[in-house]
């Protein structure tokens, strides 16, 4: 077995262990379906399905954003990944396979938005475009990951918890994900172009129905990623001499 | 063939000099002992050593090339702190976890056997006692068939059994070739087990002996008296007065006893008792200050 799938499978045993940690990201987007959609949506099929997408979308961001902020501070003081870094094997292996078992647990957190939406929504999808937006969730990933990257390597990781906390709402609510894309106030209409939540919730948009993103929404989301990649790798260099021993 | 090497290291925190201008040389088939009171600097300098830090001056050779290359460290052994091992993993997932990173570990049941776990395989590391995790702990650094062992601290905190047995399993790897590099600050476990000894303090190289040689520079005694003045005495390395006591460390107590003897000095209440291994340090650490003059 490849050395990165075996870094992903005992990171994912870890985590499993404590299952909490798996619901905890999966609640707030369920909560929100169950709160804002089901109620909401009634029989309209394309305001089900657009809202699902976007709770999907809420899910990566969630997921995202703790599993890498919180959980990369948290393993950041672990004398147990120090010593992974004595063994011989270079950074790339640890780093792989987290971000493999970030997306495992990226897709297990949004099961119960796609059994919710199945079940008690009108929500519709072509079996293709399920397939391209399931596709389309690990693109939207990226630019959530370098966030919560850039957060886990750069503060300690009782910091860590609470910026991840104080910025997942504002984005998710900023980039209109919580409202349809017709439908949010004026002041969202006018940020949410230019946050990175914006540029994904619009390509899973575009993946599960026939909308047609926004170029400037998406141009934005490019520049989010170039610049949340050079965040996250700058705190990533820094981070080597950071603890007393 | 030498298989680790530290040449004129100097390692910064801030404004803290951790370490300053050390050599250090492990070649194959020794087993070196790394003594020193806490923050002294071992740890600074193992961990230059196995790859997780960068020196900020000088140079780090493992196996003749950069301990940072993961390639430099195939041939590497090294202990996690015990208290650092993922606590919801049983100890079978851990070791096979480490076994994946080597070519040609050792079997699992081979080395649960050595080390005495045999019977942990299915339990998770966070309900083993404090001697099971930290025989764990040093079982990975021999599970890769290592040729350079190195062990921060090894038995810091276990009690006499479970030390011993951690120390056969030391020794039997260095009867059988391995190299061993072993900080401690522990002189008795140095003694145990350690041909040559590198003594740290304040960042520096103190000693790099044998482990007699170390023996007699460690082996300070602390000589107490009362007296009002005091001539220059020889062989003094620090001088102390508290509570109207003069307290003398030196390496002959013998011989300043019959030196104060000789100088007609007038003392009572004279007391030789050994000191720590921490007072030893922090006296020949004190820069070997000259016993103050009073006249």
């Amino acid at each position: 077995m490849p050395l990165a799938l075996v870094h992903a499978k005992y990171q994912l045993l870890e985590i499993i262990r404590i299952p909490v940690a798996v619901f905890g990201a999966a609640f707030f987007p369920a909560a929100s379906m169950i709160f804002f959609v089901v109620p909401f949506t009634g029989d309209d099929a394309r305001a089900a399905t657009f809202a699902t997408t976007s709770m999907v979308t809420f899910s990566v961001l969630t997921a995202n954003i703790f599993q890498y902020g919180a959980g990369v501070a948290e393993d950041r003081v672990q004398p147990w990944n120090l010593y992974t870094r004595t063994l011989p094997a270079g950074p790339g292996p640890r780093f792989a396979g987290r971000i493999l078992a970030g997306l495992v647990l990226t897709y297990v957190s949004m099961l119960p938005v796609v059994v919710i939406a199945a079940v008690a929504t009108a929500a519709t999808v072509t079996p293709l475009d399920f397939l391209i937006a399931v596709g389309t969730v690990v693109v939207v990933s990226v630019p959530f990951t370098l966030l919560g990257l850039a957060i886990g390597y750069s503060m300690p990781s009782k910091a860590a918890i609470v910026v991840a906390q104080l910025i997942f709402f504002p984005l998710a609510f900023g980039g209109g994900l919580l409202t349809g894309p017709d439908n949010a106030p004026g002041f969202i209409q006018a940020i949410a172009p230019y946050l990175p939540t914006r540029g994904a919730v619009e390509l899973m948009w575009a993946a599960a129905t026939d909308w047609r993103p926004d170029p400037l929404a998406l141009a934005m989301l490019g520049v989010w990623v170039v610049l949340l990649a050079g965040v996250a790798g700058w705190a990533y260099r820094r981070d080597e001499g950071r603890r007393f021993t | 063939m030498i298989l680790a090497r530290a040449d004129q290291v100097s390692r910064r925190y801030g404004d803290v000099l951790a370490l300053d201008r050390v050599d250090l040389t492990v070649r194959a088939g020794e087993l070196v002992g790394l003594l020193g009171p806490n923050g002294a600097g071992k740890s600074t300098l193992i961990n230059l050593l196995v790859g997780l830090r960068r020196p900020t001056a000088g140079r780090v050779e493992l196996f003749g090339g950069n301990p940072r290359d993961a390639a430099s460290r195939r041939q590497l052994g090294v202990t996690p702190q015990e208290t650092g091992l993922p606590g919801t993993l049983r100890v079978g997932e851990v070791v096979d976890f480490v076994s994946a990173h080597f070519p040609d570990p050792v079997p699992r049941a081979e080395l649960l056997d050595r080390f005495g776990l045999t019977d942990q395989v299915r339990r998770q590391t966070g309900g083993l006692s404090g001697g099971q995790r930290r025989r764990l702990a040093v079982a990975l650094a021999f599970l890769g068939r290592p040729r350079l062992v190195v062990l921060d601290e090894p038995t810091t905190g276990l009690d006499v059994e479970a030390r011993r047995t951690l120390w056969e399993a030391i020794q039997a790897f260095h009867a059988e070739g391995g190299a061993v590099l072993l900080s401690s600050h522990y002189l008795e476990e140095v003694e145990a087990l350690a041909q040559r000894v590198v003594v740290i303090g304040h960042g520096r190289v103190l000693a790099d002996d044998t482990v007699d040689a170390v023996r007699g520079i460690v082996g300070v005694r602390r000589v107490s008296l009362i007296a009002e003045d005091l001539p220059p005495l020889p062989g003094v390395v620090a001088t102390e007065h508290a509570e109207g006591r003069t307290h003398l460390l030196t390496t002959d107590a013998d011989q300043l006893v019959r030196d104060l003897v000789h100088a007609g000095v007038a003392f009572r209440e004279l007391e030789v008792r050994p000191t720590s291994l921490e007072e030893a340090f922090l006296a020949i650490t004190a820069d070997y200050r000259p016993a103050p003059v009073t006249t």
